[in-house]
Formats: C-alpha cells, sequence, structure tokens
C-alpha cells in the first residue's frame, strides 16, 4: 500500500461521494441533490426524515456491500491466480442466504438479530468449504466453478423450499428478496448490523496484500519468500466469507460485483494485486450504488430487485473473460 | 558461513519415501549441481534444502540450526529458492516481478531501497534482461520469463541460492550466461545449488556432484569422479562418452543402454 492516496483512488472516491449524493436524492418524494445534501447535514423538515431515515440508509449498505464485494473478488482473484474466482462463482451468496433464511424462518431469532450475520457467515463457509473439498485442493478453476454452480443451486434450491415450508405465511413473498437481494426499505439498524463485520472483513483481507504480491508467482515461490500460505488462506478465505455472510444477512445474495470490479482496475494500477485491492472496493461500491440507483429510476410496477440487474451485467461480462481467456484456463490449477 | 547440511534426511511424498536417509554437506563459495535420473527425488531434496518440506526424519540445517524452525522471513532472506518451471499470474511488468525478490527484506516492488533497486538492477543485468524491464512478464516467451525467474531469485541477494532446472527452457547462449552467473554468485561466496538434466553443462560448470537415484545419494564429489563411464551406466542407463579438453571435462551422453538399471 502507498502512503499516499493515488490519483485512481482519489478520483474513485470523487465519484462514489458523487453517486452517494445522487443516491440520496432519487426516490419517489423529489428531493434535489443539493437539497439532499444539505437535508443530510441540517435539519429541512419533511425531506430531512426522507433522506436521513430512509435513504440514507439504502446508500450506506449499497455502499458496504459493493465494497466489501469488490475487496473480496479482487483478493479470492490474487489467492486463485485466477480472473474468474468471486464468492458468487462459488454458491457463497447463496448459502449465506439459505444459513440467514433458516434461522429467520424457524422463528429462532428476528429479522433484526446479530445471529442473523453470524447464520449467513456460517453458510458462506461451509458453501466455501465444500466446494474447495468436492473439487479437492489442486482442482482447475474450472472445477472450482462447476462446483460452486452446484452448490449454489442447491443452496438456492435450499433457501426457497426453507421459506416455503417456514410457519409464517407471509415469508414465500420473500424468497425474492433473499435470492435477488436489494436494498429497499433497510433501516440504520441494518447498517449498524452488517458495518462491524464488513470492517472486521476488510481488515483481514487488506492485511493479506503483500503476501498476495508473493502469490503472483506461485504457492511455492510464495512460501520460500517468507509468506504464510496457511494464514493468508484463512485471512481471506475468512474474510470473504465474513463480508459475504453480513451483506447477505442485509441485502439478500447479490451476485457478480466482485467478479467485475477487479478487472475494471487491474490495467490502472499494473496489474499488482495488491494495489489491486482498494481500489477494485471503490468501483465495487460505485457499481453497487449506480445499480442502486438504476433500479429506483427503472420505471417498474414493483422495484426491479437489484441482483437482477447485477447478474445481467455480470453474467455477460463473465461469459467474456471465459471465452478471452479460455485456453489459459482450462490448464489453470486454482 | 552459510553451510547447508542433511542429516539422515528421509522425506515421504504421500506413501512414497522420495529421500531415503540423505546426508550431506554442502559449503559456501560453492556451486554443487544435484544431477540424477526423472524420479530421483532432486526437486524434493531441493525443497527440503529451501526449508519448504518437512523431513519424516532427519534434518536440513543450516549452519548447524534446522531450516524447518527458521522464523519465514529469516529463511527468505537467507535462502532464495527458484522451483521449477514457474510461471507469473498477472501480466506484470518484468521490473516488478524481479522487485519481489525484495519482498523477504521488507521492501514493496513499489517502494524499493536504494539497496533494493540496485539489486533489481544487478539482477536483471545477469540474467541477460535490459530491455526488457518494462514488458509484460505473461507475453515473454518460455525462456525469457525463466530468466525473469531467475532475476528474481537473484534479486534476493541471499547467501544461499537454490535453484531448480534453471536452464531447462533456455538456448544454448542463455544457458551458458546464467550458468556462467551461478557460477560467478558462487565465486563471490553464495551457497548455490541447481538441480540439473544436461550433464554436459553440469560437468563443465559445477564445482561439485551430487548423484541422486531412488532417493539416494550415489556419489557426491567433483565432476570428474562423478561422472565415469560406470556411473553414468549405472544410474542413468545411457552409455556416455567422457573425455578430458580444455576447458574442463566433457560428458556427452550417446545412447541408451538396452536395459536401464
Amino acid at each position: 500500500m502507498s502512503r499516499t492516496p493515488s490519483p485512481l483512488n482519489l478520483g474513485l472516491a470523487a465519484l462514489l461521494a458523487m453517486l452517494a449524493i445522487a443516491s440520496l436524492a432519487i426516490g419517489p418524494a423529489p428531493i434535489s441533490p443539493l437539497m439532499a445534501a444539505k437535508a443530510l447535514v441540517s435539519d429541512q423538515g419533511s425531506a430531512s426524515i426522507v433522506v436521513r431515515e430512509i435513504r440514507l440508509p439504502r446508500t450506506l449498505l449499497a455502499l458496504m456491500v459493493g465494497w466489501i464485494f469488490g475487496l473480496t473478488g479482487a483478493s479470492l482473484q490474487g489467492l486463485l491466480r485466477n480472473p474468474l474466482a468471486d464468492t458468487a462463482v462459488f454458491g457463497a451468496p447463496q448459502a449465506a442466504a439459505l444459513g440467514a433464511v433458516i434461522v429467520l424462518y424457524f422463528g429462532v431469532v428476528g429479522a433484526l438479530s446479530w445471529v442473523l450475520p453470524i447464520a449467513a457467515i456460517i453458510g458462506a463457509l461451509l458453501s466455501i468449504a465444500l466446494v474447495v473439498t468436492v473439487a479437492g485442493r489442486n482442482a482447475t478453476v474450472v472445477v472450482l466453478v462447476l462446483a460452486g454452480l452446484a452448490v449454489g443451486s442447491l443452496a438456492g434450491a435450499g433457501t426457497a423450499l426453507a421459506i416455503s415450508l417456514s410457519p409464517n405465511p407471509f415469508a414465500v413473498t420473500e424468497i425474492v428478496f433473499w435470492l435477488l437481494g436489494s436494498f429497499e426499505d433497510r433501516s440504520s439498524t441494518h447498517v449498524v448490523l452488517a458495518l462491524p463485520f464488513i470492517v472486521v472483513a476488510s481488515l483481514m483481507i487488506l492485511s493479506a496484500s503483500s503476501g498476495l504480491r508473493a502469490l503472483a508467482l506461485g504457492e511455492e515461490t510464495a512460501r520460500s519468500l517468507g509468506v504464510n500460505m496457511p494464514l493468508l488462506r484463512l485471512l481471506i478465505v475468512g474474510g470473504a466469507a465474513v463480508g459475504t455472510g453480513a451483506s447477505v444477512a442485509v441485502a439478500g445474495s447479490i451476485g457478480f460485483v466482485g467478479l467485475v470490479a477487479p478487472h475494471l482496475v487491474r490495467p490502472f494500477v499494473g496489474y499488482d494485486p495488491a494495489r489491486t485491492l482498494l481500489p477494485a472496493g471503490l468501483i465495487g461500491a460505485i457499481l453497487l450504488l449506480a445499480a442502486d440507483c438504476a433500479v429506483r429510476l427503472i420505471p417498474s410496477s414493483v422495484e426491479v430487485k437489484i441482483g437482477v440487474l447485477t447478474a445481467l451485467l455480470g453474467v455477460p461480462f463473465f461469459l467474456w473473460v471465459i471465452a478471452r481467456r479460455k485456453a489459459e484456463l482450462a490448464e489453470t490449477p486454482a | 558461513m552459510m553451510r547447508l547440511a542433511a542429516t539422515s534426511l528421509c522425506v515421504d511424498l504421500g506413501r512414497r519415501r522420495a529421500l531415503d536417509a540423505v546426508d550431506l554437506i554442502l559449503g559456501p563459495g560453492r556451486l554443487t549441481v544435484i544431477v540424477g535420473p526423472n524420479g530421483a527425488g532432486k526437486t524434493t531434496l531441493l525443497r527440503a534444502l529451501a526449508g519448504l518440506i518437512a523431513p519424516a526424519a532427519g534434518h536440513v540445517t543450516l549452519d548447524g540450526a534446522p531450516v524447518v524452525r527458521m522464523r519465514a522471513s529469516e529463511r527468505a532472506r537467507t535462502i532464495a529458492y527458484l522451483p521449477q518451471g514457474g510461471s507469473v499470474a498477472w501480466p506484470l511488468p518484468v521490473t516488478n516481478v524481479v522487485a519481489l525478490g525484495r519482498l523477504p527484506h521488507g521492501e514493496q516492488p513499489d517502494s524499493l531501497s536504494a539497496a533494493g533497486r540496485e539489486a533489481v538492477a544487478d539482477a536483471i543485468a545477469a540474467a541477460d534482461l535490459k530491455g526488457f524491464e518494462d514488458r509484460p512478464a505473461t507475453e515473454l516467451s518460455g525462456g525469457e520469463r525463466a530468466r525473469v525467474l531467475l532475476a528474481r531469485a537473484l534479486a534476493t541477494k541471499a547467501p544461499v541460492l537454490l535453484v531448480d532446472e534453471p536452464v531447462a527452457a533456455l538456448d544454448p547462449r542463455h544457458e551458458l550466461t546464467v550458468l556462467q552467473v551461478l557460477r560467478a554468485h558462487a565465486k563471490a561466496g553464495a551457497n548455490v545449488v541447481a538441480v540439473m538434466h544436461n550433464l554436459t553443462l553440469a560437468a563443465r560448470f559445477a564445482d561439485a556432484i551430487v548423484l541422486l537415484d531412488q532417493g539416494r545419494v550415489q556419489a557426491h564429489a567433483a565432476p570428474a569422479e562423478v561422472f565415469t563411464e560406470a556411473q553414468l551406466a549405472a544410474s542413468f542407463g545411457i552409455r556416455a562418452h567422457v573425455s578430458h579438453a580444455e576447458g574442463g571435462l566433457v560428458v556427452v551422453a550417446e545412447s541408451a543402454l538396452p536395459e536401464p538399471r
């Protein structure tokens, strides 16, 4: 990490700030961006209530979740030395949703309990462990992706099943939330619920950055350069699970942000896996915040779920990366 | 001093005993070349010397201290290790790849010290990579990439350098330049150990040869003592022509013997 912020990171942060203001201004009640900014910092009557209590939590959540997804994607791609790695590709968000849904709809806890993110984190951890166990330690990324697809589908089906079997008759309407994600109707409690986990996950991942650099030359070389590989794996996989679990617990499963974000910044940081982390997090936040503004602007009777939009943009991107790097992907052990 | 020693070293890979009671003392200031047929345990021996695998029995010590118990950062500064056939995951510029050799010194590629910058420049020059500095490492040929990875190992300026098949992908000219670099490094006081298949080059450049076969050390001596026609027939199953020329020993593999070993 360089000590002074790079122009790239400053630019991204500025863009993020502008989007955040826009996000505060977008919604059914017409409030101009200037007014939104004013309403945030000073009392402007009803505008302040709308901005602070409805739009601010939503904006902060999209920002936090996008940030941790970008960071997670960049670190997993660095760890596995593969541009197709991401929690979404490994089925982790669906598994996290399953964990949350099980404790929620069987009446174990309410929607605003700390148990919810913890159950989601356990779901994410189990899915990553399952994918890695099934695929084996030296699996190619193709095998990893296939195993992830299977685990993701299974967890998605499990989520729908758990909700259908739930004693709560209204639960069925929420299947869509858990499978496709949304920032609609989120409160500051959700922010408080997710924030500590996202901070911990960020610290875990960022502390692994120098090890990721050495890992560009493979595990054997990284170890000879003094990198503690088990610790590096623990920090990144653990950080990914904690970040994904906490995000899914408050926003449902949202995919592909982490896959796309690192690719957009790599050329600007000389493909350095350590310097990719920070801007990938910023880009992730920008992408998700922009997507969340877009779902509010799309004219529809019910708000379009954000996971729909990220998948519509993310999947073609995923296919494009596969098409471009077919030959090497066939042989690269993850 | 940097004396590397293996004592009754046994290493298991899965259920197979890859190294069996290996005793070796490798002194500084020498280029030692490990040779042996495929599956002899050469790479396993090098990894054990580097402290990257824990022995099933026996131990590897550096000046008397077991390498597997050295602190990772100290071991990385002391022992540079180049695995065989390495790759670079991202299109990093050559200079940045070479600069990764400075990580054990706590120097990141974007914040090298003056000594670090000098070490990187020296390594690039030694591996004959001038003019390649800004090229993405993933766009180089196999031989060029092998030299970049060797330069990375050199840039650490470690007193012990362990390299696995450093010339496997190289053209004849670069085979020679790389071996000259390794020998010069040894002459400057480093303890250099290389695994190689090219017996001709090994005979010409090595100060000592370790002949490994089926996980055991069959011979550890000067090239002229190890590379005898009888020994080459017994260990490699080849008929070889051995002669003495002006530049040193010349070993030429002539034909495979009908019944190897």
